[in-house]
């Protein structure tokens, strides 16, 4: 069972973006990707999560032997089990975070079932002590106003709520202050899980010293190029990408 | 002549009629004789046989507003209309008494169940005349009244002579001269000093038949310190052929009264909505028009206070939204005619598809006055491209100590927002509701419970008829 890209090329407009990647991430463990701005890191997470504005030419990925592509639309690509925390999550003026879960959630069950409300709330308290967000928080309108961590938070809080298979966290660190990273490292820390597999993109080694990744891989150019275990982060973090570089053209 | 289609939202809640036999008929067409004819079944005293008449020949003279509004105005032909339709012109105080084939119709809308749990009292018109007006004993006995107009005119002259008319005159426009000619059905509310009516009344509009016109009249007098919330539904069935509403409401307010009027608009989108709605705010009275607006094909409806009395205050609130095929044009009117008087003004309008929404928004303050104040925000969300809005502003201030302030803004749900919500796992469509819904999200709480609840309902309705 794993989340398993075969050959993904995608472009945005006439532009390849993707140009051939591949990477198996098995249930249970946590992968990382690295790689510098414009490798295609975001690009990666957008495409499997169904963005409309990146057109897929080649490939396939499959979620526990699921056709991913073959469900056209995001939503059902989200029940499906995937679950993307976004680098910049949008604003949602006048919707709630606590209605806009709900939704989210009330979206899983089957038709004509009704969301029990008081057990949902219970559930959204006890997810929120966890990632250390005062309670007055779900009535404030999603990311509306929101600074960087809290807007990070909220995504945690998402994907605490949702259950998802699973998880591309995309630059989840970025913009968090030292004590931010930590209450959010120990969010996804506690969903770690057999029964659930994790892929972080970063930019920085840091964020891997509080969540320890199985596998990191480096992205250059639309593929990855170098895949170790998490040695490699403090590798690329002593010598920088171009390090990585020259070493993939010396091997080519 | 501009035509427009009407496109198929799912409207199932008010989208279903009964054939009724009708005991009185205008038959077609409007004419003097059409006058004499609704006179006569409603027994009219005199000097309303001749204020209709009168009425009447304002209607003819004045041209259609078309030079300012929609020429879709010039598509409603007044001689294929049907002016007054009805069994009869006593309405039944039990839902027993009230005819089966009517009845059930109320009973599918859910009137006499919301009565029983949360109104003070009710009046359900069907066509032309009130098949039901009952009102809870309690409010009844500490002096309410709350009936027909033609009921109100006959049994209340005192109180009702004196202000019919005087609020919105007859040659306000040609629409308000049409209902003055022909009107039919509505409310007369009176509330005696001091009274305070804990539940709100309410009235609910159908119309039934095709080829029809409704042309309810209400007027409500708030006496000194008193206090009233009326709110107002409407539905029709879907038919061919377009249909016209066009209402007169007169609210008047003495000292230190407060008015709330509710509107909730669902007219099925053949109808024409042409509404006009005027209250009248004595020293620290208050007057507040909550009037959302769902449904029909065009609606042309600016509530507006006057207010006359010092520490007056007016608001109106209101929510349109334009599917496919719609024209929502409204807006509100505050007049300052007094120091210190103060109103405020917040309109949200929706288009989607080919809808397209209109504010128009008038603010007088005269040179004499001083410390009024005006607020006004108005909001446009439109849903795509192909969708339209316009805001047509007209402030006066003058004099040197009044305030006035006004903002606007348009805003689109982007199709990443769209997206995000999305890899939420919400369907497109309820993710198009929940984006709506968080954008009249403010103005809704103003709403009571149960019309908060079906107004979410009814937009998310739309929204789902909007995605393929």
């Amino acid at each position: 069972m794993s989340l398993n890209i075969q050959n993904l090329h995608a472009n945005i407009g006439e532009r390849e973006i993707l140009k051939g990647l591949n990477l198996e991430i098995p249930k249970g463990q946590i992968h990382a990707i690295m790689g510098k701005n414009g490798s295609g890191k975001s690009t990666l997470a957008k495409v499997m999560a169904g963005h409309p504005d990146y057109e897929v030419t080649a490939g396939e990925v499959t979620l526990d032997g699921l056709n991913l592509f073959e469900m056209a639309e995001p939503d059902e690509r989200a029940r499906a089990g995937l679950f993307v925390a976004f680098q910049y999550p949008m604003e949602i003026p006048g919707v709630t975070i606590a209605n806009f879960i709900r939704a989210a959630v009330q979206a899983r069950l089957p038709k004509g079932e009704e969301l029990d409300a008081v057990e949902y709330y219970e559930l959204l308290y006890k997810k929120m002590e966890l990632l250390k967000i005062p309670r007055n928080f779900t009535s404030r309108a999603v990311n509306e106003g929101f600074s960087g961590g809290e807007k990070k938070r909220c995504e945690i809080l998402q994907m605490a709520m949702l259950n998802p298979v699973y998880c591309i966290l995309d630059e989840t660190d970025s913009g968090l202050d030292i004590d931010a990273l930590k209450i959010v490292s120990e969010g996804v820390n506690a969903m770690r899980s057999p029964e659930r597999g994790m892929l972080v993109i970063t930019h920085y080694q840091r964020l891997l010293d509080y969540i320890v990744p199985d596998v990191v891989h480096v992205m250059v150019d639309g593929r990855i190029v170098l895949s170790g275990d998490k040695s490699l982060a403090l590798k690329l973090e002593a010598n920088g990408y171009d390090w990585v570089e020259k070493e993939v053209l010396q091997q080519a | 002549m501009e035509t427009k289609p009407d496109l198929n939202i799912d409207r199932s809640i008010g989208d279903f009629h009964y054939d009724v036999n009708y005991e009185f008929d205008a038959g077609i067409g409007l004419s003097e004789r059409t006058i004499d004819y609704i006179a006569d079944v409603k027994k009219d005293p005199d000097w309303i046989r001749d204020f209709r008449k009168d009425a009447l020949r304002k209607f003819e003279s004045m041209p259609m507003p078309t030079h300012w509004a929609s020429h879709d105005l010039d598509n409603i032909i007044f001689q294929n209309i049907r002016y007054y339709l009805s069994q009869g012109t006593q309405p039944k105080r039990s839902w027993d008494d009230v005819p089966e084939d009517v009845k059930r119709t109320f009973e599918r809308l859910g009137i006499p169940e919301q009565e029983r749990k949360f109104l003070a009292g009710v009046e359900a018109q069907f066509d032309s005349e009130a098949a039901y007006s009952n009102i809870k004993a309690a409010v009844g006995d500490q002096g309410v009244i709350f009936v027909g107009s033609t009921e109100g005119l006959q049994k209340h002259p005192e109180i009702f002579r004196k202000w019919f008319g005087k609020v919105i005159p007859t040659g306000d426009n040609k629409f308000s001269a049409l209902n003055s000619a022909v009107f039919s059905g509505g409310s007369f509310i009176y509330i005696p000093p001091g009274v305070k009516v804990k539940h709100p009344l309410q009235a609910y509009f159908r119309i039934n038949a095709e080829n029809f016109g409704q042309f309810e009249r209400t007027l409500i007098i708030a006496d000194e310190g008193s206090e009233v919330m009326y709110m107002e539904g409407c539905t029709a069935p879907k038919f061919e052929t377009s249909t016209l509403h066009s209402a007169v409401v007169e609210l008047v307010a003495l000292k230190g009264a407060k008015i709330q009027y509710i509107t909730v608009q669902n007219w099925s989108a053949n109808v024409f909505n042409l509404v006009t709605k005027r209250g009248l705010a004595h020293e620290e009275a208050e007057i507040k028009w909550i009037d959302c607006n769902i449904g029909s094909r065009l609606t042309m409806k600016y509530p507006g206070v006057i207010m006359k009395g010092r520490k007056a205050r007016g608001e109106v609130i209101s929510i349109a939204l334009a599917g496919d095929g719609q024209h929502q044009d409204t807006g509100a009117k505050m007049v300052h005619a007094a120091d210190d008087t103060t109103s405020n003004i917040v309109s949200k309008s929706i288009s989607l598809g080919s809808g397209r929404s209109t504010y128009r928004g008038l603010v007088q303050i005269g040179r004499h006055l001083k410390g009024c104040k005006n607020n006004t925000e108005c909001d446009a969300l439109l849903i795509n491209t192909e969708s339209r809005t316009d805001t047509y502003p007209a402030i006066t201030v003058r004099g040197k100590e009044n305030a006035c302030q006004h903002e606007a803004s348009v805003s689109k749900i982007s199709a990443e927002q769209i997206f995000y919500m999305q890899q939420r796992g919400i369907s497109e469509g309820a993710a198009m509701s929940l984006a709506v819904n968080g954008f009249v999200n403010d103005l809704v709480q103003q709403f009571p419970m149960e019309y908060s609840v079906e107004l979410k309902r009814l937009i998310d309705l739309e929204m789902e008829g909007s995605v393929g």
